[in-house]
């Protein structure tokens, strides 16, 4: 009942709470945008990276200048892998990797510019991927340099769409290669997606596939999340000794983690937030004093409404009340019309983009907040003007 | 002639209300004092100026005296004499005005927006009665006035009298202990004022306490007893039974 004179007032206090408005709607699609990213990609890496990491030439993110310097590095030679899983004692697999980029050809279709990884039989265990039919290469098929693929999904769908894919035989590079597993379904991590991997022995890989020597990266999962550390110092210890350093000299290799990437990811996010709290705050205080505007008025038009209250037994808390509820639906308002169209961001990017956009279920509370601190420091002003009318000056009003 | 303390409603003490225009001294209220008993039937009548509705709006709770004691069923509600000042907060006050006071305005102060029924229910909203206790009184209460087939209605799809009607309603809902009329009829064409003042008949009838403010004589006859008020002072209290005598 207290709330009936704002009715009329809907359109001034739509505009008026435009700044709330578009608060709400930069935190809220930010929170879509990173509670998405968590969900499709944070989470994956973190699964993924907390017991492996990769040994190369040059360190992730380390810049175009890091990156120049380690070009001048000697490659990673395939045998590393079996090396340091010789010699390793923390260590539970290791497998290179090399990859290229080749034509994929099954009867009249092709697929072009896929990207190739040769790798040992222990890959499956330091990725943990799952084979969903067949199997992976042994190592026998890798000594042997068989001509054996395991492919994923992406694959599968666009040369298998109804036939048995195992047993077939593709040819990579004009090569015939027998399909012998396939990868499970395993959906987008960020931009990689990791059904459209193919992955054939690394020995095969350099026999067939690889013309120039470019070397290797090593991947390597120690025996427990918790001994990566004690992993890494063995592995970093190994590869002084195999690339022949002395003491004086400088690594001419790196050790990334996926922490690395998990690092800069943070930073991503983080800057993302601090825009979107920064952007949001300000237009927050903008339609406070909206608000504040609005309700500034409301209070001077109702000054006789307020006397008649108080001659009939209002208490000052009442009136005070009445305008901060008054307030609070005069900020949820502009908070709604954020949040729908915060929502209706999230599910655009999530149709028309790679990325995954989540509608938090907290939003609720991030609105609910909003209205509640917004509306109480933005709206006292004016209640407590309110409430502190004199009865008799507000009836004369 | 005795006086029973126990019935004694309003007792003023040498009242004062002075405003202070710049240099300009102005005592709205110049020392009055004042005894209303329960069951009176009271008219205040006096020139434009003289502190008609001051003193309404003192005896209301809306306004307090800047001297004087004022006590209201026995209760202090100011006392402004000596060194120790005594006076009820603001809560204090909103809750006499809430339960004991019923007040008619001239305007009828009615909210605009709020249906007869709402406006009814209104100060039994802030007594803090339960919604279906309230809207039952509030019915019952426009029925008195003769309104249940205009619950709905907003005051502007009601006339004159009727709004009048629907504020003495309002007046009446909590079982007040006075009825403060200020100038009721004083927007009210003759025939819709008899009406009203008919009702004001009836309330005290009922043993309501009424006092009502007009400049009619016609109107102030109603009353048993008429208060003339003269630049804030009481310039003369007569009783019906008085004149009898
Ligand atoms: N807020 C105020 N500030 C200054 N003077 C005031 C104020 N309110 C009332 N007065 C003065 O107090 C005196 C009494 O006013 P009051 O309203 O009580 O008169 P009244 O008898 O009700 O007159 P009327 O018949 O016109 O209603 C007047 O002289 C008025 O100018
Ligand atoms: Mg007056």
């Amino acid at each position: 009942m207290s709330l009936y004179a704002l009715w009329g007032h809907k359109l001034r206090a739509v505009l008026t709470t435009l700044g709330i408005t578009i608060g709400v709607f930069t935190v809220g699609s930010v929170t879509a945008i990173i509670e998405g990213l968590n969900a499709s990609f944070a989470d994956q890496i973190s699964n993924l990276g907390s017991d492996v990491f990769y040994v190369s030439r040059h360190a992730w993110f380390s810049g175009y200048d890091g990156w120049l310097k380690s070009q001048k590095y000697k490659i990673i030679d395939v045998n590393t892998a079996e090396y340091i899983y010789d010699n390793a004692e923390y260590v539970e697999a290791t497998s290179p990797m090399i990859r290229r980029r080749a034509n994929l050809k099954y009867k009249e279709k092709s697929m072009e510019g896929i990207e190739i990884t040769g790798v040992n039989h222990m890959m499956p265990i330091i990725e943990g991927t799952e084979i969903s039919e067949g199997r992976f290469f042994s190592p026998f098929d890798v000594r042997h340099r068989k001509n054996v693929v395991v492919i994923g999904e992406n694959v599968r769908k666009e040369f298998f769409p109804n036939t048995a894919a195992v047993g077939e035989k593709i040819s990579i590079k004009g090569h015939k290669f027998l399909i012998i597993g396939l990868f499970e379904k395993k959906g987008k991590m960020l931009f990689n997606d990791l059904d459209s991997r193919v992955q054939i022995p690394y020995l095969t890989f350099k026999k067939l596939i690889e013309r120039d020597n470019r070397g290797a990266t090593i991947a390597v999962k120690s025996i427990h999340p918790d001994l990566l550390a004690e992993a890494e110092d063995e592995v970093h210890n190994l590869m002084r000794i195999n690339r022949g350093l002395h003491p004086t000299e400088d690594d001419d290799f790196a050790i990334n983690q996926m922490n690395t990437l998990m690092d800069l990811y943070n930073q991503m996010t983080g800057f993302l937030w601090a825009v979107a709290i920064g952007i949001g705050s300000i237009s927050l205080v903008v339609g406070g004093i909206g608000v504040m505007n609005i309700m500034l008025v409301s209070v001077a038009e109702r000054t006789r409404e307020i006397g008649i209250r108080k001659s009939i037994g209002a208490t000052r808390q009442k009136i005070l009340f009445q305008f901060l509820i008054e307030s609070m639906v005069v900020c949820s308002i502009g908070v709604i019309t954020g949040l729908l169209l915060a929502t209706a961001t999230a599910l655009l990017i999530q149709n028309f983009t790679p990325l995954a956009a989540k509608v938090p279920a907290n939003w609720g509370i991030l609105g609910a907040g909003v209205v509640l601190i917004v509306g109480v420091i933005f709206g006292m002003w004016p209640a407590n003007r309110a409430a502190k009318l004199d009865p008799i000056d507000a009836l004369r009003y | 002639m005795t006086v029973d303390s126990n019935n004694v409603l309003i007792n003023f003490n040498d009242i004062y209300r002075t405003y202070y225009m710049g240099a300009e001294v102005i005592n709205a209220l110049n020392g009055v004092s004042l005894e209303i008993r329960k069951n009176e039937y009271i008219s205040i009548m006096g020139p434009s100026g003289s502190g008609k509705s001051t003193l309404m709006n003192i005896i209301g709770c809306l306004d307090t005296p800047t001297a004087g004691v004022y006590q209201f069923e026995s209760q202090v509600v100011c006392d402004l004499t000596g060194d120790s000042i005594v006076k009820m907060n603001d809560n204090e006050l909103a809750k006499i005005r809430n339960k004991k006071i019923g007040f008619v305005f001239q305007t009828f102060n009615l909210l605009p927006r709020a249906t007869a029924l709402q406006n009814v229910e209104l100060p039994l909203i802030y007594a803090g009665i339960p919604k279906s206790e309230r809207r039952e009184k509030a019915m019952y209460s426009l029925e008195k006035v003769g309104l249940l087939d205009r619950a709905t209605h907003k005051p502007s799809e009601l006339s004159g009298g009727q709004r009048q009607r629907v504020a003495i309603a309002r007046a009446l809902v909590n079982s007040p202990s006075i009825i403060l009329a200020d100038e009721p009829t004083g927007n009210l064409d003759s025939e819709t004022s008899k009406e009203i003042m008919e009702f004001l008949d009836e309330l005290h009838s009922q043993n309501n306490t009424v006092i009502l403010v007009t400049h009619e004589p016609d109107i102030a006859k109603h009353a048993a007893r008429v208060i003339q008020i003269l630049d804030g002072k009481i310039d003369s209290d007569i009783r019906k039974a008085d004149l009898v005598n």
